[in-house]
């Protein structure tokens, strides 16, 4: 697995083909979430779209009327960020500057949560035994797939995120 | 909050709020706990939105880990609802409240 390392004043990781592929995969879904039939009834949309007046619907409506258009254009600018710095198709280097970083950082953290959502992880779940155990349940499943690209996705960012702050 | 003892009575204030009217200081921001994002990076949020020290920030993380949700700042309704988009740009659950 990769990892980002600071390289003069660049955040740079190499990435294998199969990483390549995945977080295309993961940041194309978060663009497709937003942008195809975008649903406040979708679990998914609610964490990254939180009600900001929880007891007060008509609040969080006028909050969005001002406020959603711009978030949403951050969130498909962000991932759209990794899908700019990703090598075509292939392993590569990936270099890049602290804005570049910063959205990397927003846009990982976005398909986490949308994955996270989906996967029914709770607090004090333990991800060593979720993917266990679904491996146990069949090695070939889609939720093994999904666990693991999680997983990866939390060090990958937790890596980049080290990287920044160092 | 902060952690050292400040000598201040009012608690977590954004830096302008001096120059909001004391009637318009009745609204948080809410910070929840969700089980997905990293500590590190709720502390670096806290410290990247709002110029929060390490020390201050890494508290406040800490409370909302373990308290479920803590108040990350006071003032105006309009700054709190900005600081709540903000929040929800970095994927943070915020909300906003009277306190």
């Amino acid at each position: 697995m990769s990892m980002f390392r600071r390289q003069a004043g660049r955040y740079v990781a190499t990435f294998a083909v199969d990483e390549v592929r995945v977080l295309r995969k993961v940041a194309s879904e978060v663009v497709g979430l937003l942008t195809d039939g975008f649903d406040h009834t979708d679990p998914v949309v609610g964490r990254l779209f939180p009600a900001v007046y929880p007891q007060d619907a008509p609040g969080t409506a006028e909050f969005r009327r001002y406020t959603e258009g711009d978030l949403k254009t951050a969130k498909i600018d962000q991932a759209g960020a990794i899908l700019a710095a990703l090598p075509d198709d292939a392993g590569g280097e990936v270099r890049l500057d602290a804005e570049a970083a910063e959205a990397w950082l927003r846009a990982l953290n976005d398909a986490r949560l949308a994955m996270g959502v989906r996967l029914e992880i709770k607090d004090g779940t333990d991800l060593g035994e979720e993917l266990d155990d679904a491996v146990a349940d069949d090695p070939g499943s889609s939720r093994v797939f999904q666990l693991s690209v999680y997983a990866y996705l939390g060090y990958l960012q937790e890596s980049l995120l080290n990287a920044l702050i160092d | 909050m902060g952690g050292m003892a400040a000598p201040q009575v009012a608690p977590v204030e954004t830096p302008d709020t001096d120059e909001v009217p004391a009637s318009d200081r009745q609204w948080v921001t809410i910070v929840w706990d969700d089980p997905v994002n990293l500590m590190t990076y709720v502390t670096w949020v806290f410290q990247k939105l709002f110029g929060y020290s390490r020390e201050r920030a890494e508290q406040l993380m800490l409370d909302v880990h373990h308290k479920g949700r803590a108040v990350v700042s006071t003032g105006a309704r309009e700054r709190m609802e900005h600081d709540a988009s903000q929040l929800h740009a970095y994927g943070l659950w915020a909300t906003v409240d009277r306190s």
